[in-house]
Order: C-alpha cells, then sequence, then structure tokens
C-alpha cells in the first residue's frame, strides 16, 4: 500500500461541526492526559522522578537527621512525613511546567492546536495527568511511610482529607507553574525556576524541623510560609493537632493562587501557544 | 470552482518586526503551491495564520471557503499541517503518536491503531511502529510527521520546510511521498528555501521576501524570468575575461557578474552549456573552469530583486541619516 491509497480526501462538508462540545473536549482532555501517562512507559527517568527521588528523600531524612532531630527516626517520621508529602507535592506541580514547555519548545502544541479539538484539552489534559501522578505519590510516600514505622493517628477521613487538600493546593502551584512556564519557555530554566523559589520555600517552612531553634525573625517568615500551613494541616489530618485553621488557611492560600494566577496562565498560554 | 486555500492582504507584526506586510495567494484545488523564499520572509507566518495557529493583524485567509478566524474550528476539520514547528511527541512511539491523533479527532479506539497501522505501513515505518521516536533517523521523523497530519484524511495539507536538514537520499524519498499525496487531490501548500524542491514539486510557486510576495508564476515562468542554472566560466588568461564576459553576456539573462577571475550569470536552459563551449572555442579562449548548476536561493534573489522596494528605503534611510548628520 501507498502513501496515494490512504491519504485521500474523505468529503465531508455537510456535517462539519461549528464547534466543539464539551462532552468532546472532556474525551480530548483524557484522550491528552493518556499521553502524558503513558510516557512513563518510555522514559524510566521520569518514573524515579516521581516514586525514587521522594523515597529516597524520605528515607534520608528519616534515618540520617531523624535520629539528631527528633531522638528515634521513627518520631521524626511522624513529625516530618507530613512535611515531606508536601514538599514532594509542590516539586511534583513542576512536571507540569517541563512537560508544558517542553511541548512549546518542540512544536507539539502547533501540532494539537491545528487539529480540531477543545482549545482547553491540552492544557487541561496535562494538569489532570499531573493530578494522578500527584495521588500517586502521595500514595507511595504514605506506603513507604507505613512500612517504616508511620501510623495514621486520625482516621479514614483525615487520609481522604490530606488527598482532597493536597491535590487542591497542588492544582493552585500549578497555576504559577503553568504561568511561569510560558513566560520561560523552556524546560532547563523551569528546572531552575523549580530550585531557585521552591527550594527554599520547602526549607523555610516547618515542613522538616519544628521552628522553635530558629532565630525568631526567621520564625516570623516561617510562620507566615503557607508550606508551613499546609505542612501543618496535614499534621492534623494524618497524625494530630488542630485541624480546622490550618486546613481552612491552606483552602485560602489554595483560593487566591488560583484567582490570581490561574486567569494570568491562561492568558498566557493562549498567547503563547 | 473556487480557490482551495486564500489569502488577501494579510499583515502580523510581532513587536517592531513586520512579519507579514499584505500577502495574496489564490491555490485552485488539487493543486501544489510553493511559497519560496529565505529563513524570515514570512513563509511560517503565513501558514501559521493559514492553519489557524495565528490571527493576521488585518486581510483575511480562508482554507476550503471556510475563514479561518471566524470559522476556525471548520477549517482545522479539512486541513492537515506538517512542519519544522509541527512535530510529534519523541516519547511517544510512531504508533502511539498517530493513535493519539486518531483519538483526539473522534476515532475509536479500534479504528485509530489500525488507522496507525495502515499509516506506518504506507510510510515504511511499519518495523519502527513500536519504538520511541527519538531513537527514529531525521528521515524517518519526517516521514512520521508527514503521516501524522494525514490521519484525519485532510483535504488540504501544509507542507512547512519539509526536507530542511534531510540528507540528499531522505530528502528524494520525501518528494517521492508528496508526488504520490498530489495524486490523490489533495490541496498542497509547501513552504521551502530550495529553488529546486519547489521546481520538483509545486505547480505554480510565489517567491517571498521580507513579508511579500515578490513574484508569482509557473515554475517555467519564474526560471525563464530569473534562471533557474547558473553558468560559471573562468578563463585560464586573464586577458581573456573581457571576451569572456561578452560571450556569457549574450546568451545570459542577466548582466554577469565577475568576481576576480571568475565569470557567473543566470541562465534559462541548459543548452546555453554547449553554446558557451563553441563560442569559447571560436575565440580561441581556453577555459580552467566551466560549469552549469543550479540558481541557488540567493542568486534567484539577485536577479529577482534588482530594484526591490526595500533596498530603495534602505537608500531613503541613508538620505535621511545623512541628512540629519549634516
Amino acid at each position: 500500500m501507498t502513501a496515494a491509497t490512504i491519504a485521500a480526501p474523505v468529503a465531508r462538508r455537510s456535517h462539519l461541526a461549528a464547534r466543539v462540545t464539551p462532552l468532546d473536549g472532556v474525551r480530548q482532555t483524557l484522550s491528552l492526559s493518556w499521553r502524558t501517562l503513558v510516557q512513563i512507559k518510555h522514559n524510566p527517568f521520569e518514573l524515579m522522578d516521581f516514586s525514587i527521588q521522594p523515597v529516597m528523600f524520605l528515607l534520608l531524612f528519616t534515618y540520617v537527621f531523624g535520629g539528631a532531630i527528633s531522638g528515634s527516626p521513627t518520631d521524626y517520621l511522624m513529625f516530618a512525613l507530613p512535611g515531606i508529602i508536601v514538599q514532594n507535592a509542590l516539586f511534583t506541580t513542576l512536571n507540569t511546567g517541563v512537560g508544558l514547555s517542553t511541548d512549546l519548545e518542540k512544536g507539539f502544541f502547533d501540532r494539537l492546536r491545528a487539529l480540531p479539538i477543545a482549545r482547553f484539552a491540552p492544557l487541561a489534559g496535562r494538569i489532570v495527568a499531573d493530578m494522578v501522578k500527584q495521588a500517586w505519590s502521595v500514595a507511595m510516600l504514605l506506603g513507604v511511610g507505613a512500612l517504616l514505622g508511620f501510623r495514621v493517628g486520625t482516621n479514614v477521613a483525615g487520609v481522604f482529607g490530606t488527598f482532597g487538600l493536597l491535590l487542591v493546593s497542588a492544582l493552585a502551584v500549578s497555576w504559577v507553574i503553568v504561568l511561569v512556564s510560558m513566560l520561560v519557555a523552556s524546560p532547563e530554566k523551569m528546572q531552575i525556576f523549580g530550585f531557585v523559589v521552591l527550594f527554599p520555600l520547602t526549607f523555610l517552612s516547618n515542613a522538616f524541623v519544628q521552628t522553635d531553634s530558629m532565630p525568631s525573625w526567621l520564625q516570623h517568615v516561617v510562620k507566615v510560609n503557607p508550606v508551613t500551613i499546609l505542612s501543618d494541616a496535614i499534621r492534623g489530618l494524618l497524625v494530630s493537632g488542630p485541624v480546622a485553621t490550618p486546613v481552612w488557611q491552606s483552602l485560602a492560600w489554595a483560593l487566591g493562587l488560583t484567582a490570581v494566577f490561574a486567569p494570568l496562565a491562561v492568558r498566557a498560554f493562549k498567547r503563547r501557544s | 470552482m473556487t480557490d482551495s486555500i486564500v489569502a488577501e492582504g494579510l499583515t502580523k507584526r510581532f513587536g517592531e518586526t513586520v512579519a507579514l506586510a499584505g500577502v495574496d495567494l489564490a491555490v485552485p484545488p488539487g493543486t501544489v503551491f510553493g511559497l519560496l523564499g529565505p529563513n524570515g520572509a514570512g513563509k511560517t507566518t503565513t501558514v501559521r495564520i493559514l492553519a489557524t495557529l495565528l490571527q493576521p493583524d488585518s486581510g483575511r485567509a480562508s482554507v476550503g471557503g471556510f475563514d479561518v478566524v471566524r470559522d476556525a474550528h471548520r477549517a482545522r476539520q479539512i486541513i492537515g499541517l506538517t512542519g519544522q514547528y509541527a512535530s510529534v511527541d519523541e516519547t511517544l512511539t510512531g504508533l502511539e503518536n498517530l493513535q493519539i491523533i486518531g483519538r483526539l479527532v473522534g476515532q475509536s479506539r479500534g479504528t485509530a491503531k489500525a488507522r496507525g497501522r495502515q499509516l506506518l505501513a504506507a510510510f515504511r515505518l511499519d518495523d519502527a511502529g513500536d519504538r520511541a521516536v527519538k531513537t527514529y533517523s531525521g528521515g524517518m521523523r519526517r516521514r512520521l510527521d508527514l503521516a501524522a497530519s494525514l490521519v484525519a484524511r485532510p483535504e488540504i495539507l501544509f507542507l512547512d520546510e519539509p526536507t530542511t536538514g534531510l540528507d540528499p537520499r531522505s530528502r528524494n524519498e520525501m518528494w517521492d511521498v508528496v508526488r504520490e499525496l498530489i495524486d490523490t487531490g489533495v490541496t498542497v501548500l509547501l513552504t521551502t528555501q530550495y529553488l529546486e524542491e519547489a521546481d520538483q514539486l509545486a505547480s505554480r510557486i510565489a517567491v517571498v521576501d521580507h513579508g511579500r510576495v515578490i513574484a508569482t508564476g509557473t515554475p517555467d515562468e519564474l526560471k525563464s524570468k530569473v534562471g533557474a542554472l547558473t553558468l560559471a566560466v573562468r578563463p585560464v588568461r586573464p586577458e581573456h575575461l573581457d571576451v569572456v564576459r561578452r560571450i556569457v553576456a549574450d546568451l545570459a539573462l542577466a548582466p554577469p557578474e565577475v568576481v576576480q577571475t571568475l565569470i557567473t550569470a543566470p541562465v534559462a536552459r541548459p543548452e546555453v552549456l554547449p553554446m558557451v563551449v563553441r563560442r569559447l572555442d571560436d575565440a580561441g579562449v581556453l577555459a580552467g573552469e566551466l560549469t552549469l548548476r543550479g540558481s541557488s536561493l540567493d542568486e534567484v534573489f539577485l536577479a529577482l530583486t534588482g530594484q526591490r522596494p526595500d533596498e530603495l528605503n534602505d537608500t531613503a534611510d541613508t538620505d535621511n541619516l545623512v541628512g540629519s548628520l549634516a
């Protein structure tokens, strides 16, 4: 068979739709999430990024720092696992940015945008896929944590609440990442952004250590850092301690970030692609 | 019958840069139209507007009768885009790439897979179909790219520099594939930097420069206007330079250029070569170098743009500059 026999155009003028139906848009979003997730099959490094790396972090923090910080690795694990989960969620949002800027740079987006598909599908597909990855990493960290001696001090509702709050927060941060990736449009620069902004942000919080030994000026910084608030919320949901206040504050942050950055990100996305 | 691709007065600016300064095109159905020009001439911008990826600042364009701005969704259902900037996902296999596009345009899982296999076979990629695209050679990648734009059987196909960066063998393969496509009745708009490519594939050519169409015609019309071939003669003895220049001038389409002892000029037909040999022999001139080769794009431009509008602008700018300095 030759190219000629299978390329012959078909006449279908009479029933061309004027626009995409919402249902088709959802279907196209799911097809594009499948595309992002099936990549893992071919790119084991990415799997390492969001499976092995967090587990390595967990092991190193627990066994190297744990004894020194909390007296015993297990005590430290009870404190730090929620923080490590938050840190990992934050870093996983970088995937969205790296993926989007790669698609832009390589021209895959042009191919998609010349197809009769919903304009939101390429962005939504990427975000949905990354939310699946997020849920997977949280589940994995909880599983490995349990093997190492972490015990949920609350109940099933707390665990579901953890997943829900993390996904909402990660989605909110994704809008910032999408905006940045549209502005820098290079996967390498996206990684640098992660290192320069997300790294200090997670370390200037109580994700890994109690704040009381820090200088008082630093304590003020740490206290207002949303990473601290979210870590406290996850601690409350999974271990013990106040739940309502940090959860509401986290949701407020998520809402605020989404309200400011989602429109900016979508506008930048439309303009760039 | 109405034209498949129409552009009228398209303009586009990116900041201070004028990418398109008013482009008009009309491509009849079932023909191949070549857009020929150097980097930055506005070829890709034109294709991006016609493929609904970019909105023009002014002017209008339609494909298959559908306005590319107001009726973009319908336009997208009848076009296919292949090009330097519309690529495939390198981390996926060839088959997965085709499947994804099939699914996106509404094919069922089974249809998308079958169509993918069919296209892979047609483009001689069946052995590589289950391998990640990043392991493909440049030629294989372009073929997959082209296959990807044919998943939905488009009526109108845009090929943006389909062979740039390919080795001569892959380029010839690509040309064969494009020729087969033309036979199916698809309307093709092709951009290229190579005169030879436009000549080989297109039935009409528009030469673009600085966002404007500076010449249109069939390949033969253009070649007789600007010379598809370049004749180069280098006499062994420098004192023969004048004689040789006169002989070349008689046979060439434009005044010859002399660089040191090498005389070059555009000519229309290969028959010029034996005529030159005869005339040189009659004049008793011994040529140390005598060649006839395909003209480069630069040479076409030199012939076409002897007094092009923006050279006049440049002069005007210089005058202003001198004026303001004085």
